[in-house]
């Protein structure tokens, strides 16, 4: 009788044990994630006499918005958002399908150099960017697709490179999605599309009313990375749009550029450059922040549907 | 009654037929990679044996040879050490990730309170984008100043940890290569877990599907959860170890904070030109896939499947 209690006490033991080795693991991970993210929020809400002060770092003595306000003029805040929004939003919808119809001939057509279109769509992944990037660049500023057209178009400064290559599967890290949605449609069962097609339905037809429907979860997956990526990008946006203000990733690095220019203007004081800049760095991730709280129940139990697993 | 044109149609047979639908579905990507790929990867082969110029309309190409791959090997003294620098980087940037998000997948994966918001937590570098994050912390001084008075005393404490985990490891004597490693990686820890988002994603969403049966299977036989882990998980993790190196070294490479990335544009739009930077682009793509050819050559034989 006391052995068997002597076995539960540690059985317990050893879970009780276990759950807290594994509770302080997670939390301090987490902590690590998120401390940079934390510890600039007080410094957004500081007064500039609050920033000087050494000895405040956590507490601030009194709050205030004007850093978000300053951050929110100096960055024109509802263009450059508008413009990065509709432009991630252009981006993504477009890559998704281009990627859904790309992903599906791959995965579920056996056809002549399947493989090696496959391989060429790695091959797209594994280049670095700024190889074909120079090429492109100056392709893009006199695009006359090859001498075919009989006069050239700068297409820089638009939003037909995105919208070409969004199309075309050749966007940034468009082989990933690619990837993604091939993995997705192997891994899903043919018995449904072969009912579809002993009931006379077409190969199109199938693809439009029964996969795409039933390929909710990786289609989420796919939009997210790609708005993510495209929402953070500053290297092909520096050289489609050349870097242009009036989207938000130029606007935000623009503020630090105001105030040194200004810095003899006004008495900018880089204590307070920093605290705008530290707002407008939180404007900047607030919107992907709202989505992905949005978005998370789906994308996380999506992403163990996907067949992300090769 | 159908007419003869499409009657014909439907003769051609069901297979060859499938593949033409499946070719049209491919159709896109086939023209958006001869037009927005293969010629500006053809191009930049030409380009880097040129010497090139900006003009109004376009530009001008004068042929100088190999003398752009001459001026990165014998003349820039910056590129050749950041070349070999990102290479021992990036190779030991890999198991620490690796192991990472695979401890990280195997924590995430059992039953808890508030597994959710743990997930949410861990995959949120995803999202924010680490790089960008870091660039922009790269022009914050403020941060930097708030933390300095914690810093000093921080550094310090680090410092200390460091020495003692690396007396720690002298007295196990363990060789000198493998010390400093562990110490090294033990100070980049935060990097590796803001880096490791989609690596374990990729794990979590294959420890999922791993049919339950095999372990019911095997705790009948008599196996303990370590037996079972190394004889059931492990084993059936490694196709994706194969995917998850794969895709941490084409990120590490081609992430566009990667230091080499941004000298090798920096080249270009100011300094040494265009042709010399894609020169070196050339150079660090043969590179990125040398180290990937080699590693699914001698990785893919280990892999285990399932069927």
């Amino acid at each position: 009788m006391r052995n068997y209690k002597h076995f539960i006490f540690f059985t317990k033991l050893k879970k009780v044990t276990f759950d807290l080795f594994r509770a302080t693991l997670i939390i301090s991970i987490s902590f690590i994630i998120l401390f940079p993210l934390i510890s600039k929020v007080p410094s957004e809400i500081m007064i500039e006499a609050d920033a000087i002060d050494r000895t405040i770092r956590w507490l601030p003595t009194s709050f205030t918005l004007n850093n978000f306000r300053q951050a929110f003029e100096l960055m024109n805040f509802p263009v450059s958002f508008w413009n990065s929004f509709s432009l991630a939003v252009l981006v993504s919808v477009l890559q998704v399908i281009s990627a859904t119809v790309i992903g599906y001939g791959l995965g579920r057509f056996e056809f002549f150099g399947r493989k090696f279109v496959f391989a060429l769509v790695i091959l797209t992944l594994i280049v670095p960017l700024q190889m074909i990037m120079i090429p492109m660049y100056l392709n893009l500023r006199a695009f006359n697709l090859f001498g075919l057209l009989p006069f050239s178009v700068n297409l820089l400064g638009s939003h037909w490179p995105y919208i070409l290559t969004s199309i075309t599967g050749t966007g940034f890290r468009h082989g990933l999605f690619i990837y993604i949605m091939v993995q997705f449609f192997k891994g899903m069962p043919t018995a449904l599309e072969e009912a579809a097609y002993v009931d006379g339905a077409g190969y199109y037809t199938t693809f439009f009313r029964i996969m795409l429907p039933g390929a909710g979860p990786a289609i989420i997956v796919v939009f997210l990375f790609s708005f993510v990526w495209q929402w953070n990008d500053i290297f092909v946006s520096s050289i489609y749009l050349g870097g242009s203000p009036e989207y938000l990733p130029f606007a935000l690095e623009r503020i630090m550029h105001i105030f040194y220019e200004r810095r003899t203007e006004y008495r900018v004081t880089w204590q307070m450059a920093s605290m705008v800049n530290n707002a407008g760095m939180l404007m900047f991730i607030a919107p992907l922040l709202i989505m992905y709280a949005a978005l998370q129940k789906y994308f996380i139990e999506s992403v163990e549907r996907t067949g992300l697993v090769g | 009654m159908p007419d003869n044109r499409e009657k014909k149609w439907f003769k051609l047979n069901v297979k060859s037929r499938k593949q033409i639908v499946g070719f049209t579905f491919v159709l896109p990507f086939l023209i958006g990679f001869t037009i927005f790929f293969a010629a500006p990867f053809l191009q930049s082969i030409i380009f880097s044996f040129n010497s090139l110029s900006l003009t109004r309309e376009g530009y001008n190409l004068k042929y100088v040879g190999f003398n752009n791959y001459y001026n990165i090997l014998f003349v820039d003294a910056n590129f050749i050490p950041a070349l070999i620098e990102e290479f021992f980087r990036t190779i030991v940037y890999i198991p620490a990730i690796l192991f990472f998000s695979f401890f990280a997948a195997m924590l995430l994966n059992g039953e808890f309170k508030g597994r959710w918001l743990a997930r949410v937590i861990f995959f949120l570098p995803v999202i924010m984008g680490a790089g960008i994050l870091r660039q922009l912390e790269q022009m914050d001084f403020l941060t930097e100043m708030l933390q300095a008075g914690a810093a000093a005393d921080e550094i310090a404490g680090s410092a200390v940890s460091a020495q003692i985990i690396k007396n720690v490891l002298f007295q196990l004597r363990l060789p000198d290569f493998l010390i400093i490693y562990i110490v090294d990686a033990i100070e980049n820890i935060p990097n590796i877990i803001q880096d490791s988002g989609v690596q374990i994603l990729i794990f979590l969403a294959g420890l999922q599907s791993i049919p339950k049966f095999l372990y019911e299977a095997a705790e009948v036989e008599g196996s303990t959860g370590w037996e079972s882990f190394w004889m059931i998980t492990f084993p059936l993790l490694t196709p994706l170890m194969i995917t998850n190196i794969v895709y941490t070294i084409i990120y590490s490479f081609t992430s566009v904070d990667n230091e080499l990335v941004i000298y090798i544009r920096n080249v270009a739009f100011g300094g040494m030109g265009y042709g010399v930077s894609v020169a070196m682009s050339w150079f660090y793509f043969i590179m990125i896939a040398l180290i990937l050819f080699i590693v699914i050559y001698l990785l893919g034989k280990r892999a285990y499947y399932l069927d």
